[in-house]
């Protein structure tokens, strides 16, 4: 078992508006250095809310109640999240943990170019970069999620969905961040373009060593690429394990309940889940 | 702002009936202005004496007699008053109706038909659109001598429509792509059914709007086309109290129960309908109303929390 | 490219709207101003022949042409750059009298409208950033400024700043005694300072807006996923202020310049008319006032042409900030 790379104590978010929404009931996980993380449940059920929690980007009238996120630096240190001041707050994203969209058609700025994009971060966390160095550096992202260097000129509305998607990605890696939280990266795109970048990402995590919270209701992909899975039901986690375990031998009722709820090939609602001895 | 075609219009569409606007402070500041305002020129001239009876006292200050004073040559201010809202509310509607029916037949009708009539109504809009409307009617009103109240509301009418239609047809292009239509498209239902039952209940806010904005337009130009002389003839607005009192030199004299009160009605009821307008605003673009001062006092939020949330995040 | 050669299209057919309105307005209308402008003009001094056909072929004459003939006439005469002689001014052409009252008025409208846009649009990028802040209270007030009509603004501004204390000149463009027109410091001087006033009344006024539809814009982009993008990105606020928020936000503002522009060119010259400015504004009320139909007429395609002028510029503007517009033609 490896060390851990954020722990989440007891994290709790409520929408302050009357009545209250407890949108994320004191939820407490680890996540380990380069493991993927799955989060699973129906929608509603607070994960984004807690994808935002993360890294503090709710905006009002959500509010973190109680709790904290920790993150453990690679030399040792840890990193209280919610103790950061707005300037070390805001250095701190990207640089420790980035992150990719659920709406990630929307989430790239439609008038200026993917190269501005990619240099913003660079201006902002690597002021003392090189102009070459910055251009060579994107188009080097660039390829190692599969798309030409030349498509840096590009904007967005010039890309298809799955390549907007991986632009996104190399952007989420530009700064070798060790958390990359991903909020449905792959909802929006169609069956083959979601298998081939999901390879990819597997690849350059197996590469790169960072660690993923993927988010998503799609629990049978989940089971594919997840190592572990925390399913999410009214705020809080229902059931935490590994994700063979958790597919094998689903403890949790609503667990069981969502598998069954996904068919199989053969087109039999359950049987997708396997019926443990 | 007028979207322009390039843009489109958010619309946040209950699938049909429009919500009405919740009763904000903003928008029951401007129903009350607007409707004291209204109620006065209604009921004013029934109440008042004749507004152009001339009286050998002069130009005096408000008395008991004469509640907002006599002009130059005697007539009771007041009364003009009375008469010139009556005259400029008459052109405000006159010119809100015409814009309803020419924006509402370019821009809805054009846009739902599509095809070359788009093209053409669409093209014919942004012409307009482009061509200064006051200049054209100044120049038109140059070769009338006589000049009614109607005709010079028809003439505004004709020149301010287009930004209307513009902003009409964007959002109906949106609204004719959307599920339901379609899927009642689909069903077989007629298509000036469709556009009746299906699209234009959900254009009322915007509609709303851009009649509103429409009023403000007319009733200005119609004040600034008086001042210049060149407003109807025989006939009592707040324009031509102004171009009277400008004439009778009200300014110079000090004589500020003359040329405020036209002034400030025409201020007033301008403001009453754009703060009537905020509030349609939010309906048609409910992202107008995240994070602002008026969503904030639905929050359970103290001020330190909001501090607090405001160090984190935008 | 497409969408160049598309918004070429437009204002050709626009330019073409304008003559033939410009050529029919005075044809439709009641009366003969060719008749009354050849009886007034014969009062002052001869009327040479050729002034006579130059007035004929603007105005339109009893029809004893057909109208497609007079029509190509009148486009002949504009390609010639004849448009008749004044009747205010006589005997000058309708065209020097535009010459020498243009200048004027894009000074005076270009840059009150300049400033006022950039203001506007700064004061709304601002609002909308700090949205909840009391600048939202803000927004009434200016509204409140947009529906007082540019007269009695000017009216009032003239009241205090001219007579109650006297800061500015009551009236004109520049002082007629003490300087001489030219590229001259004093000159220029005395330009900016009677012209203050004036500017200060359109600014004021259509400021507000600028500023509402900034704001809005703002307020809806700052709700759009790129924003949150930026955030998570960890930029700086200020970079996400202008290079995320405002520099999306504004192209409605810029794409609804063409209404707009229409209002404020309306509100000048009402303005210029309070202030006796020597703009083509007053130009046109004075021919208005004496019948002068031939430099009416001149002037309205004038303002025409220059609003159309202005709107292609901000057309092919808009395209070069938004890369959208360019691919979709």
């Amino acid at each position: 078992m490896s060390e851990p790379v954020l722990t989440i104590e007891n994290l709790s978010v409520d929408y302050l508006v009357d009545p209250v929404v407890h949108a994320v009931r004191d939820v407490s996980l680890t996540l380990r250095r380069g493991e993927v993380l799955g989060l699973a449940g129906e929608s509603g059920c607070g994960k984004s809310t807690l994808a935002y929690a993360i890294v503090r980007l709710l905006k009002p009238p959500a509010m973190i109640t109680s709790g904290r996120a920790v993150f453990h630096a690679r030399g040792g240190g840890d990193i209280d999240w919610g103790d950061l001041g707005p300037e070390d707050l805001r250095a701190a994203r990207w640089d420790k943990i980035s992150m990719v969209f659920q709406g990630a058609m929307n989430s790239l700025n439609p008038v200026i170019s993917i190269r501005d994009q990619f240099e913003d971060i660079f201006t902002t966390h690597r002021p003392a970069m090189s102009r070459r160095d910055r251009r060579l550096r994107c188009g080097d992202l660039l390829e190692s999620v599969g798309v030409d260097r030349g498509r840096l000129t590009s904007y967005p509305h010039e890309l298809s969905g799955g390549m907007r998607q991986r632009v996104m990605i190399a952007m989420a890696m530009a700064l070798e961040p060790q958390i990359m939280i991903m909020d449905e990266p792959t909802t929006a795109l169609d069956v083959v373009v979601q298998r081939e970048i999901l390879r990819e990402l597997t690849r350059l995590r197996d590469e790169h060593g960072f660690a993923v919270v993927f988010i998503t209701h799609d629990l049978p992909l989940l089971l594919e690429i997840s190592d572990r899975i925390a399913v999410m039901r009214d705020g809080a986690i229902a059931e935490l394990g590994d994700a063979y375990q958790l597919y094998t031998q689903p403890r949790h009722d609503y667990t069981k309940q969502l598998l069954a709820s996904f068919p199989s090939l053969t087109g039999d609602r359950g049987s997708f889940l396997r019926e443990s001895a | 702002m007028a979207a322009a075609d390039t843009v489109t219009v958010n619309l946040a569409v209950p699938r049909r009936r429009p919500t009405l606007p919740p009763m904000t402070g903003k928008l029951a500041t401007g129903l009350i202005i607007a409707g004291l305002i209204t109620l006065f020129g209604l009921i004013g001239p029934l109440l008042v004496q004749d507004p152009a009876k001339i009286d050998d006292i002069g130009l005096t200050p408000p008395s008991a007699d004469h509640l907002l004073g006599t002009t130059q040559t005697g007539q009771d201010v007041l009364a003009q008053l009375a008469y010139a809202t009556r005259g400029s509310l008459i052109v405000g509607a006159v010119v809100g109706l015409l814009t309803l029916i020419l924006s509402g037949f370019f821009g809805i009708v054009g846009a739902y038909a599509g095809g070359w009539l788009d093209e053409a109504f669409s093209l014919f809009t942004n012409v307009v659109l482009v061509i200064p409307g006051l200049p054209v009617v100044i120049v038109i009103s140059a070769y009338v001598a006589e000049r009614s109240l109607l005709l010079v509301a028809l003439v505004l009418a004709i020149t301010s429509w287009a930004g209307s239609a513009r902003v009409l047809r964007g959002s109906t292009l949106s609204l004719r792509s959307r599920d339901y239509v379609l899927a009642s498209r689909v069903a077989g239902e007629r298509r000036w059914r469709i556009l009746l039952v299906e699209i234009l209940p959900n254009l009322i806010p915007l509609l709303a709007s851009q009649v509103v904005f429409a009023v403000i337009f007319a009733i200005l130009g119609e004040a600034g086309l008086s001042y210049l002389g060149l407003g109807a003839t025989e006939s009592f607005t707040w324009g031509t109290m102004l171009y009277y009192a400008q004439n009778g030199l009200a300014l110079r004299l000090g004589a500020w129960w003359w040329f405020v009160p036209p002034g400030l009605m025409l201020a007033l009821f301008g403001a009453a309908l754009s703060l009537i307008n905020f509030s349609i605003d939010e309906i048609i673009n409910p992202k107008l109303r995240n994070q602002t001062r008026g969503a904030r006092r639905g929050w359970r939020m103290s001020r330190e929390q909001i501090r607090r949330a405001k160090e984190s995040t935008l | 490219m497409r969408y160049l050669s598309r918004k070429l299209g437009f204002y050709l057919v626009a330019l073409w709207a304008a003559l033939t309105l410009n050529f029919l307005i005075p044809r439709m209308m009641p009366g003969d101003p060719v008749e009354i402008m050849l009886a007034k003009l014969g009062q002052k001094g001869p009327v040479t022949p050729e002034s006579r056909e130059a007035i004929e072929a603007m105005l339109g004459t009893d029809s004893s042409r057909p109208l497609w003939a007079q029509y190509g006439d009148y486009l002949a005469g504009l390609a010639n750059g004849d448009l008749g002689v004044s009747l205010v001014f006589f005997p000058a052409p309708v065209s020097s009298i535009i010459a020498q009252t243009l200048p004027w008025t894009i000074g005076l409208i270009g840059l009150a409208t300049i400033i006022s846009f950039l203001t506007g649009v700064g004061l709304g990028t601002l609002a909308g950033w700090k949205r909840g802040s009391w600048m939202d209270n803000l927004i009434p007030v200016t509204t409140m400024f947009q529906s007082v009509p540019y007269f009695w603004l000017a009216l009032i501004l003239l009241f205090l700043l001219g007579s109650v204390w006297p800061v500015f000149p009551l009236n004109g463009g520049y002082d007629v005694y003490n300087v001489t027109p030219g590229w001259n410091g004093p000159f220029l001087a005395s330009v900016v300072y009677y012209g203050t006033l004036p500017a200060l009344t359109i600014i004021l006024s259509s400021i507000g807006g600028w500023m509402l539809g900034m704001r809005n814009m703002m307020v809806s982009t700052l709700s759009d996923d790129y924003m949150v993008t930026a955030e998570a990105k960890g930029l700086r606020s200020r970079r996400i202020m202008m290079r995320y928020a405002a520099r999306n936000a504004v192209l409605p503002s810029i794409s609804g310049f063409a209404i707009s522009l229409g209002f404020v060119v309306a509100g000048s010259i009402i303005t210029e008319a309070v202030f006796s400015y020597p703009g083509i504004g007053s130009a046109l009320l004075q021919a208005v006032g004496g019948n002068d139909y031939a430099l009416m007429q001149g002037i309205l395609l004038i303002i025409t042409l220059s609003v159309l002028g202005a709107n292609l510029l901000v057309d092919l503007l808009y395209s070069v900030i938004d890369p959208r517009i360019r691919a979709r033609g």
